[in-house]
């Protein structure tokens, strides 16, 4: 895209934007979600193409052709315009086929398992979706919490995400990609925060009857903040044991942030292969 | 209430999982509604009973094989299980607007009651309003554009309504007894697995689709072998009115998609009632097998609904606008494109599962080519306008605002094809918006305007003009009212099914949305008094002629309502607009010499019998009472049987009774073009008015 059209796209952005940040995807915070910003708006300019000239024809056809209308030229058995079709066809196909190629592009481009290149070495977190809360394990840093996430900014995150009960659907508006949470099986998102702040986190498929309540806080920080926090979370000195991993899969509604200073590393596979079996190779 | 249900685990072997228990006592919405519907029923068999009714219902309706009838008790069916889907959009949105808050437990209506309620909006308006409301069309309409007698199998059309009425019965009965699915409407395992959701409320799902979902499939195939075999001689397939063609398209899906549904269910029941693991989470059960499933099946009915819808604003179109459709062939390609490719797109309803980017991308891709023979579509109706004489009766206007309001839910439509754009707008209130916008702007639109075209035809006399235009403008505004703010609240992040939510700016939107919903109340009023006002003052709007509109196809050939028998003589087909055709030729409103008697199917009990003793299977596997399963099962087969040894299933109209019916016919349109000579009110009714347009 040349800078013009970016230009021109944000104006518009901006123009939407007007009465503040309530639009998330309007909003957004880390390139993933830029791009699926500018997607929306692009496909909705190109397909004015064909809505504007139908919502003017219809009000202008029935506005002339109005039986009142006697001036009006009337042809009750002209049926076939060879013109007319081929506009009708070739107008709409055009159309699909540059709507075609980015579609194409994107879906490879925007592939919730592409990896994002950065400078920053990727971090990982493993989400697991409960009854109903959200469960974040943090590998590297040996630490977990529930209802809430923190990830440094500037560093593409890869989000394993599986389910240990029904499906749901892991979705961080302003960074961009849901994608479905399901038990016995991992699923890969990357995304990358470019700003700091706090950002809505929640489950978009719907799981049952706490499912309205399966909302969390992404906090996006910078390297101090992101540090400070973990440790923080390590100071909480309470241990996800398995004991506690089960306490933790009970069903409750509205569940409060918890932080696990000390976590099985083999939770996250142990989740999956509960349903699985156990894997050779992964 | 599921959270309030005692989970049975040891079913009585008499009563089943059945208790008292199992009546929701203590939730006063719910027995109240209980109480007046019992009373509103009680009124109405009451009264049936008092002046001696029953007996007129049971022979004239309730056993009728008459395509007619049937059509007419889907369609009066399908407006009583509206008012039950839309009071559930009245809950939803009245909840939406008060639940603003950081935890459960606001607004009126608990998660457990609240998410029934969305289940059952979405599973009655799709298979219980929209369906009954095409069927019920095509059931009226299709056998007479054809020029044919009745349906291939008038037995079979039978059983397939009252399997319907049994469906619709059975999600109702989940009401009062026991509760509903809460697991969203297409009831996405492992959460209605067993595990997951113990109640009998899936359970309700279960049955209520596997019945209703095989009498539409029987439809299907009746309809598809009344349109390939019982044309008029004459008509060709490319002669065909397109209301008739769309219905052929439908049904084709109807008979390819539906077996898809009714084995993914039963491999549900499988999983629930015998302990197998098709779709649970573990040994060996895919989640994601049973959503391609129900969406290689969701995606087609989609366009079972819509497709005929279109046939629909084609035929209005081409009537109004005094003009015969413009593109007529690119019409019908454009439709078995759509057709065809409606069956390679189900994936589009969950990019965000994780296909990968080259399977997301090869079903964007295919969706997106769909909206080209859409497109072509709508520019068949606007150049049919186009140097045209378009009067704007009451099927017009909503033909005017299908037009601007479903190019634009075609225009998000193809938003959400994008994958990539996609995941962030997947299961969104855009979502909900883009479907709402497709289904009603489009299908129920399209529904309303062959209500009203079609409804002389099945009455003999018009729907009130003025209350019509109301109820259009109404719904118009009101939809855009009740569905841009959905659009909105996508755009903020704000998805679907939720019972409360902690973000005060969505309220003011959903307020909106909820004015919406109250202007579409209003309008759906306005439509029941439209009936009942046309009905009370029939004799002003009286369609003597059986031609009220200036029609073009066969239907408007006969008389309104047309006798039994349809055709005194099967019509042989010239045009694709054969009526127009026999009006510009001056050969339309002819008497025949001569009559022949007609071979006619009789009335049989058997479709009712046996629809409801499969309801009362299906209540009976809901509950677990194994032996009245048994019994009714058996008592189908029987009856089926027994209907089948009966000799007498048809019989002759003999000559003099179709002389009697037919002069009687010919007698008042000559008594109407005798008296219009010197009066001209009733302009419309007039044989052949289309012929003179007036200056």
């Amino acid at each position: 895209m040349t800078k013009s059209t970016i230009r021109i796209l944000t104006l518009l952005a901006l123009t939407i934007n007007l009465t503040g940040c309530d639009y998330l995807l309007f909003d957004p915070k880390g390139p993933v979600a830029e791009e699926q910003m500018n997607l929306i708006i692009w496909s909705f300019l190109i397909m004015l193409i064909v809505v504007i000239p139908v919502i003017c024809m219809t009000i202008w056809f029935s506005y002339k052709y109005r039986a009142g209308n006697t001036k009006a030229e009337y042809k009750p058995s002209w049926e076939h315009s060879t013109l007319i079709e081929l506009v009708v066809w070739t107008v709409p196909l055009i159309i699909i086929i540059v709507l075609g190629i980015i579609t194409y592009k994107t879906s490879f481009s925007l592939d919730p398992r592409q990896a994002i290149k950065s400078s920053n070495d990727t971090i990982r977190i493993q989400v697991v979706a409960l009854d109903w809360k959200w469960l974040f394990i943090y590998p590297e840093q040996e630490i977990a919490t529930v209802n809430e996430l923190a990830m440094p900014i500037d560093t593409p995150v890869e989000f394993l995400i599986t389910s240990d009960t029904v499906m749901n659907s892991f979705f961080i508006p302003q960074l961009g990609s849901m994608i479905y949470a399901m038990a016995g099986m991992e699923n890969q998102l990357h995304l990358i925060a470019e700003e700091k702040g706090s950002y809505r986190g929640l489950s978009a498929n719907y799981s049952g009857f706490g499912f309205s309540g399966m909302k969390f806080q992404a906090h996006a920080k910078d390297e101090a903040g992101f540090n400070a926090w973990v440790d923080s979370v390590k100071a909480s000195n309470r241990a996800l044991s398995n004991q506690q991993y089960t306490d933790l899969s009970v069903k409750t509604k509205d569940h409060p942030v918890e932080y696990f200073s000390e976590v099985n590393p083999l939770l996250f596979n142990q989740i999956i292969e509960k349903y699985t079996g156990v894997q050779n190779g992964q | 209430m599921a959270n309030k249900a005692t989970i049975v685990t040891d079913p009585d072997p008499i009563f089943g999982k059945l208790t008292w228990d199992s009546i929701p006592f203590y939730d006063p919405i719910i027995l109240t509604t209980a109480l007046v519907v019992i009373m509103v029923g009680a009124g109405v068999v009451g009264a049936i009973l008092y002046y001696g009714k029953l007996r007129y219902l049971w022979e004239e309706w309730l056993t009728s094989v008459d395509h007619k009838k049937i059509g007419i008790m889907y369609i009066i069916a399908a407006f009583i299980m509206l008012i039950r889907g839309f009071s559930d959009a009245l809950l939803m949105r009245s909840q939406q607007a008060l639940a603003v808050s950081d935890s459960s437990g606001v607004g009126y209506l608990p998660p457990e009651h609240y998410d029934q309620i969305f289940t059952a909006h979405g599973v009655i308006m799709i298979f219980f309003v929209a369906m009954p409301l095409i069927v019920g069309l095509m059931n009226l309409v299709v056998p007479l554009q054809i020029g044919a007698r009745d349906v291939a199998f008038p037995f079979l059309n039978s059983l397939s309504f009252w399997l319907f009425v049994v469906g619709a019965m059975l999600v109702n009965a989940s009401l009062f007894i026991g509760e509903f699915a809460a697991t969203g409407w297409l009831a996405y395992p492992p959460l209605s697995g067993l595990e997951y959701s113990p109640w009998v409320g899936v359970d309700y799902w279960l049955w209520a689709l596997q019945i209703s979902g095989i009498g539409t499939l029987l439809s299907g195939v009746n309809f598809f072998v009344t349109i390939i075999r019982m044309r008029a001689p004459g008509m060709t397939l490319m002669k065909m009115p397109v209301f008739t063609w769309t219905s052929l398209c439908a049904n084709v899906l109807i008979i390819l998609a539906f077996p898809i549904l009714t084995v993914t269910i039963t491999l549900l029941t499988l999983d629930r009632y015998l302990g197998t693991n098709f779709f649970t989470n573990d040994l060996g059960g895919n989640q994601m097998m049973y959503v391609n499933l129900i969406w290689a099946w969701g995606h087609p009915e989609v366009y079972i609904l819509i497709l005929p819808a279109f046939g629909i604003f084609s035929e209005v179109t081409a009537t109004f606008s005094r003009k015969r459709l413009f593109g007529y062939t690119s019409f019908i390609w454009a439709t078995v494109c759509i057709m065809v490719l409606s069956f390679i797109v189900w994936l589009h309803h969950f990019f965000t599962m994780g296909a990968g980017a080259s399977v997301n991308a090869f079903f964007g891709i295919a969706t997106m080519v769909i909206s080209i023979p859409t497109g072509v579509k709508i520019f068949n109706w606007l150049f049919t306008m186009y140097k045209g004489r378009v009067k704007f009766d009451s099927p017009m206007w909503w033909t005017c605002s299908f037009l601007i309001t479903f190019t634009i839910g075609g225009m998000t439509g193809v938003m959400l094809a994008i994958p990539a754009a996609n995941f962030v707008l997947h299961n969104s209130l855009f979502l909900v918006a883009h479907f709402h916008n497709v289904i009603i702007g489009g299908a129920l639109f399209g529904y309303f305007a062959g209500l009203t075209y079609w409804f002389p035809k099945a009455t003999g006399f018009k729907l009130n003009e003025t209350l019509g235009k109301w109820a259009a403008g109404l719904w118009t505004v009101g939809f855009f009212l009740a569905f841009m703010p959905l659009y909105v609240l996508g755009f903020m992040g704000m998805t679907r099914r939720l019972n409360y939510y902690d973000n005060p700016t969505w309220n003011t939107w959903l307020l909106i949305a909820g004015a919406g919903a109250l202007i579409i109340l209003i309008a759906i009023c306005v439509q029941f008094y439209q009936v009942f006002a046309s009905i009370r003052d029939r004799k002003k709007n009286l369609d003597v002629t059986g031609d009220p509109w200036g029609g073009r196809t066969l239907e408007w050939a006969t008389s309104s309502p047309p006798p039994f028998y349809n055709f005194a003589r099967t019509p042989h087909v010239m045009d694709r607009d054969q009526f127009q055709y026999l009006k510009d030729h001056d050969l339309a409103f002819k008497q025949p010499a001569e009559y022949e008697r007609i071979h006619m199917p009789k009335n049989t009990w058997a479709g009712i019998v046996i629809a409801v003793l499969s309801g009362i299977m299906g209540f009976a596997m809901v509950w677990h009472i194994w032996w009245l399963a048994i019994v009714s099962t058996a008592a189908m087969i029987v009856a089926f049987i027994v209907y089948n040894f009966q000799r007498s299933k048809d019989y002759y109209v003999e000559v003099e009774e179709i002389e009697r019916i037919e002069n009687s016919y010919f007698e008042q349109l000559n008594h109407i073009e005798n008296n219009d000579l010197s009066n001209d009110t009733n302009e419309v009714s007039k044989p052949g008015h289309s012929l003179s347009i007036t200056a």
